[in-house]
């Protein structure tokens, strides 16, 4: 029987680590780390999980010997969050371009200064371009099922790449919901074993990893690279169906939810937790006549733009909400992809982009209400206020 | 707008950090999710400090809650430390008819005259003292959920003091556990009204 527990987001997690029982995991046991990898390792030391846990002096060498341990064949993760994640920045790309199908929980958190701890993209928007596929949860269930399907999504043939599930910090990574956690046997089956494809230690198949290429084949490397990157698109779709149907799960797990657009006029596109408070403004306009609706995206990288072009095609207008900064940029990187995405389609909405909830800062229905009300003016007005606006800041 | 569906219950705890505020949100709720409920508990984020004011937050509901974000108006707040009463606006966003439980000594009518409180349903309880007959120490945590289960009857005490014990029986000694069972049951009948 699947347990129903109240959990963190981040126990939540460390419960799909455990089902996942990887080889090895390496982790720096110090903040940024989180309750998530202190949660995994009482299932180590309590004897639950087979993992080889590696305490390591930094995350620059959480993710070293992860890497390490998997081009030697074993399923391996870490976790991290915020600056961790930022001292992870340059094996993150080394990882990628071995094509090594590593699976790691983020903790989504701002990055300082001014010295702050608590929720924003700040930190996996930074590592955009590093080659990992990124996924967003919107609260502990799901960041504890994504956890289970991108060991599926990393490791499959035609992929072999990494994959970054995050959760927001604090907001779901440390409070408390109710979560689901389904049999072990039942986890375990659809994880599967692990067969590495290609492994440092197979003296039969001999394997350079981390040779030299200069202007002779580092771009054709980088090409290959991206060319399987791109192929994730299906397997995630592929990986997202088989979860639903195995688990009975009830959550959307294709690139991104949409709630109520079918005859939308007006919508917003956004990330990670903030989708459920969205989802419950949308519901409050449907009730007084108003056609809202909601884009919850799912998968950042690789980006659906097609898809998103097709869901947002014919809106009136539409509001995409960022959660960090792209410093002189056109808006948040959530933004940039959207509107790059509606290029050359009509009719395309009018949009606008609006920056919040950086550093921690609440988000509350009431702001989400504004944004409604100004995509509303701005059509009747055919011109927004500001392009790209602040959501809840001070004046 | 607000933020909360027809059946959900939204709390508010303020403590100071060690006074259990934040296990007093995630107990309640776990509890409450025992009995086929929807929950959320949360503490306010920020540096944790011995002795700093702190926030917690509890929801429950009989549906899925999805909005994400701080309890802004609450049905009920908890206030764990008298001396909040003067660093902080602990009304802040209570409903009209919402529910006020403070852990003092002192008379429901005699914290309403110190608060200038209007409106509202304004209860006392001497959780510190409560704590100090069964515990030996000022954690008053559990006699403060005694307190709120007592006012609203929302769970039946026996069966969240059953659960205190299942949650924490690894961690404390049994003393300890028999102590918090006597605290939150005591609460809930010593708790005062207007």
């Amino acid at each position: 029987m699947p347990q129903i527990l109240a959990l963190t987001g981040n126990e939540a997690v460390a419960y799909a680590m455990k089902q996942i029982n990887p080889d090895v995991v390496a982790a720096y046991p110090i903040t940024p780390q989180t309750s998530m990898m202190q949660k995994f390792a009482d299932f180590v030391a309590g004897g639950e999980v087979d993992s080889e846990m590696v305490l390591v002096e930094s995350e620059h060498s959480a993710m070293s010997a992860t890497l390490g341990a998997q081009a030697a064949g074993a399923r391996s993760m870490t976790a991290t969050s915020a600056c961790g994640l930022a001292l992870m920045f340059e094996i993150l790309y080394i990882a990628s371009s071995y094509r090594l199908p590593i699976v790691m929980p983020v903790v989504n958190r701002a990055l300082s200064g001014p010295i702050n701890i608590q929720g924003d993209h700040s930190d996996t928007m930074g590592v955009r371009d590093a080659g990992w596929i990124h996924i967003f949860s919107e609260n502990a269930q799901e960041a504890y099922e994504n956890t289970l399907q991108a060991i599926r999504i990393a490791e499959h043939p035609e992929v072999l790449t990494p994959v970054m599930v995050t959760l927001d910090g604090f907001i779901i990574s440390h409070g408390v919901e109710t979560v689901t956690i389904f049999d072990d046997d039942k986890a375990k089956k659809f994880v599967g074993e692990y067969k590495p494809r290609y492994t440092l230690l197979d003296t039969k198949k001999p394997l350079t990893l981390g040779a030299l290429n200069f202007s002779d084949f580092y771009f054709e490397h980088k090409a290959t690279q991206l060319e399987a990157f791109n192929k994730s698109a299906g397997v995630i779709l592929d990986v997202g169906r088989e979860f639903k149907k195995t688990f009975n799960s009830t959550e959307c797990y294709e690139f991104f939810e949409a709630y109520k657009m079918d005859d939308a006029e007006f919508a917003v596109v956004v990330l990670g937790s903030t989708a459920g408070s969205v989802r419950m403004v949308v519901d409050d306009l449907r009730s007084r006549g108003v056609a809202a609706g909601m884009i919850k995206l799912r998968v950042f990288r690789p980006f659906p733009h097609e898809e998103l072009a097709k869901a947002l095609k014919g809106l009136k207008a539409c509001a995409v909400m960022d959660r960090s900064i792209a410093y002189g940029g056109d808006g948040g990187p959530v933004h940039i992809e959207v509107r790059s995405a509606l290029y050359g389609i009509h009719p395309a909405p009018m949009m606008c982009n609006y920056i919040y909830g950086l550093g921690g800062k609440p988000i509350e229905p009431e702001h989400i209400l504004s944004v409604f009300d100004d995509l509303k003016e701005a059509v009747v007005k055919k011109s927004f206020k500001r392009r790209v606006g602040y959501l809840n800041l001070k004046e | 707008m607000t933020n909360t569906g027809k059946n959900m219950l939204e709390i508010r705890w303020h403590g100071r950090g060690g006074q259990g505020a934040v296990t007093a949100s995630k107990v309640l709720a776990e509890s409450a999710m025992a009995l086929g409920k929807q929950i959320q508990a949360f503490p306010e984020y920020g540096s944790e400090r011995q002795g700093a004011p702190i926030k917690a937050f509890t929801r429950i509901s009989d549906q899925r809650i999805m909005h994400h974000s701080q309890v802004t108006s609450p049905d009920v707040v908890i206030v764990l430390d008298p001396s909040l009463l003067e660093a902080i606006d602990v009304t802040e966003g209570l409903k009209d008819d919402g529910i006020l439980i403070i852990n003092t000594p002192a008379t429901p009518k005699n914290i309403r005259a110190q608060m200038k409180l209007q409106g509202r349903k304004l209860f006392t309880i001497d959780a510190t003292g409560i704590s100090l007959r069964h515990l030996g120490k000022a954690i008053p945590n559990t006699p403060m959920i005694g307190a709120l289960l007592g006012v609203t009857k929302m769970l039946p005490p026996e069966s969240v003091a059953a659960d205190f014990k299942e949650k924490f029986k690894g961690k404390f000694k049994s003393e300890i556990l028999e102590g918090n069972v006597l605290c939150i049951m005591d609460a809930s009948k010593e708790v005062k009204s207007e």
